[in-house]
């Protein structure tokens, strides 16, 4: 038992810091997106589990040989009020710890779930009164807008792909389609699950390296599956201009500055400065390199590789956990 | 008969261009026009579209946040919070701002881009 806390919280330091710092700064995830980002997914959920893992099992090893084992003599502590004196004080700080932090993932994933909808919410509401319907479709609206934007509101049924009016004068029709099949993707695939376990993640564990750099990652791999759905249809060239013309139209000069300031909001073009969140700017040239100097994908043996990694990652802490006496 | 969303739309759509606070009588007998006019799209409101239904679609707005009323007249007159400029800027401001939770919210077609980046960008389209 002991061991087996000892191993998972190596398991969850490695987790945290080596691993994603690794993983982020390799060149493989854009050839390969979709593994890179079950990986990443794996990470997160392994880093979590073993985190909790490592300090639950050290609170219970006196009272139990597995976690099974030592979760039902807890309770029978707490329920039924079973003498506690096998408990120490780090055993019980432990458990507390591991209760607050299982309650803490779980309370900012609600809480930031309530305030994505929220903010949607809005959106939507403004968009039904600003936006006029498009002809690209029942789920497409144009808002009046002078930049280039093209962006996707997920929201189920009630999902929306909104356009600019500066988009749509700036791009070809096949540059347009490229546009709205890249959005299109985001919201078939439920990029917007992803989107919001990874905000909440780092949210809740903000100064984890972990957190913040699979958050930069996944908002890149969503954009490179998106682009990959889009040339299934469209030629690169394509995909290429219309993401030159949107990054650049916006930051031009011209529309760049062109900042009005209404009702204490200040509106200006895509030129914002590195600083801004997540959304690394490197994801917009990493998408083009990507596509101007496309690698092969990884060989089918490297990718079941990884795939194998990701799985064994979540089985080993839950095997540590669950099977009794493993490691005694 | 327009869903309320439409009536909405149309009750906003006359706010905003309109000057002054209006009543709902106002709003009931311009949407009448409108619909007149026969402006095909928007115009299924018909005569029959009754104050009452205009009362619901501004208290659905009012609560939305987009629209005031002045209470010391009666009946009470209706105007827009703010323009169409302003909510359009709003909108815009949550979809190219850097808020830290934006990303969640809505994913962009082409996320923050640097001058520099840009300025590449630009070259390989054969601008400047």
């Amino acid at each position: 038992m002991f061991w087996t806390s000892y191993l998972l919280a190596v398991l969850a330091l490695i987790l945290a810091w080596p691993v994603p710092v690794l993983l982020s700064r390799a060149q493989w995830p854009a050839r390969s997106p979709f593994t890179a980002m079950v990986l990443w997914q794996a990470i997160a959920l392994a880093g979590g589990l073993s985190m909790i893992g490592a300090m639950l099992v050290y609170g219970l090893e006196p009272v139990g040989d597995n976690l099974l084992a030592g979760l039902r003599s807890l309770a029978g502590m707490v329920f039924y009020n079973e003498p506690t004196t096998a408990l120490g004080f780090w055993h019980l700080f432990a458990l507390s710890a591991a209760a607050l932090l299982t309650a803490h993932l779980v309370f900012t994933l609600l809480l930031t779930y309530y305030k994505i909808e929220r903010q949607r919410r809005r959106h939507r509401e403004l968009l039904a009164l600003l936006a006029s319907p498009s002809d690209d479709g029942p789920g497409t609206v144009v808002i009046s807008h002078d930049s280039p934007v093209a962006y996707c509101l997920p929201g189920g049924a009630r999902s929306v792909t909104v356009l600019s009016d500066g988009l749509m004068a700036a791009l070809e029709p096949a540059e347009l389609r490229a546009v709205l099949i890249h959005e299109n993707a985001h919201l078939s695939q439920r990029h917007d699950l992803l989107l919001w376990a990874f905000a909440a993640w780092r949210q809740a564990l903000p100064w984890f390296p972990t957190t913040r750099l699979a958050q930069t990652a996944v908002n890149s791999l969503i954009e490179m599956l998106a682009d990959d759905v889009a040339l299934r249809t469209e030629s690169k060239g394509t995909l290429i201009k219309a993401i030159a013309i949107v990054a650049s139209g916006s930051s031009q000069p011209t529309v760049g500055t062109h900042a009005f300031t209404t009702g204490g909001a200040v509106v200006e073009g895509n030129s914002v400065s590195a600083t801004g969140g997540a959304d690394s700017p490197r994801t917009t040239a990493s998408r083009v390199s990507r596509l101007l100097s496309p690698q092969p994908p990884l060989t089918k043996g490297l990718r079941i590789l990884v795939l194998a990694a990701s799985i064994l990652l979540l089985a080993v802490p839950t095997a540590l956990l669950i099977v009794p006496g493993l490691l005694g | 008969m327009a869903s309320l969303g439409e009536l909405e739309r149309a009750v906003m759509d006359l706010l905003w261009a309109g000057q002054e606070a209006a009543t709902a009588n106002t709003l009931r007998d311009l949407l009448a026009q409108d619909s007149e006019a026969g402006d095909g799209s928007a115009g299924h409101q018909g005569k029959d579209l009754a104050v009452t239904t205009v009362l619901t679609v501004l208290s659905r707005l009012e609560k939305k946040g987009l629209v005031e009323r002045e209470r010391g007249t009666r009946p009470h007159r209706y105007q827009a919070v703010s323009s169409r400029a302003d909510h359009t800027a709003e909108l815009m401001h949550e979809v190219l701002g850097s808020a830290p939770d934006r990303e969640a919210v809505l994913a962009r077609f082409i996320g923050s881009v640097t001058e520099s980046e840009a300025a590449t960008l630009r070259k390989l389209l054969g601008y400047n």
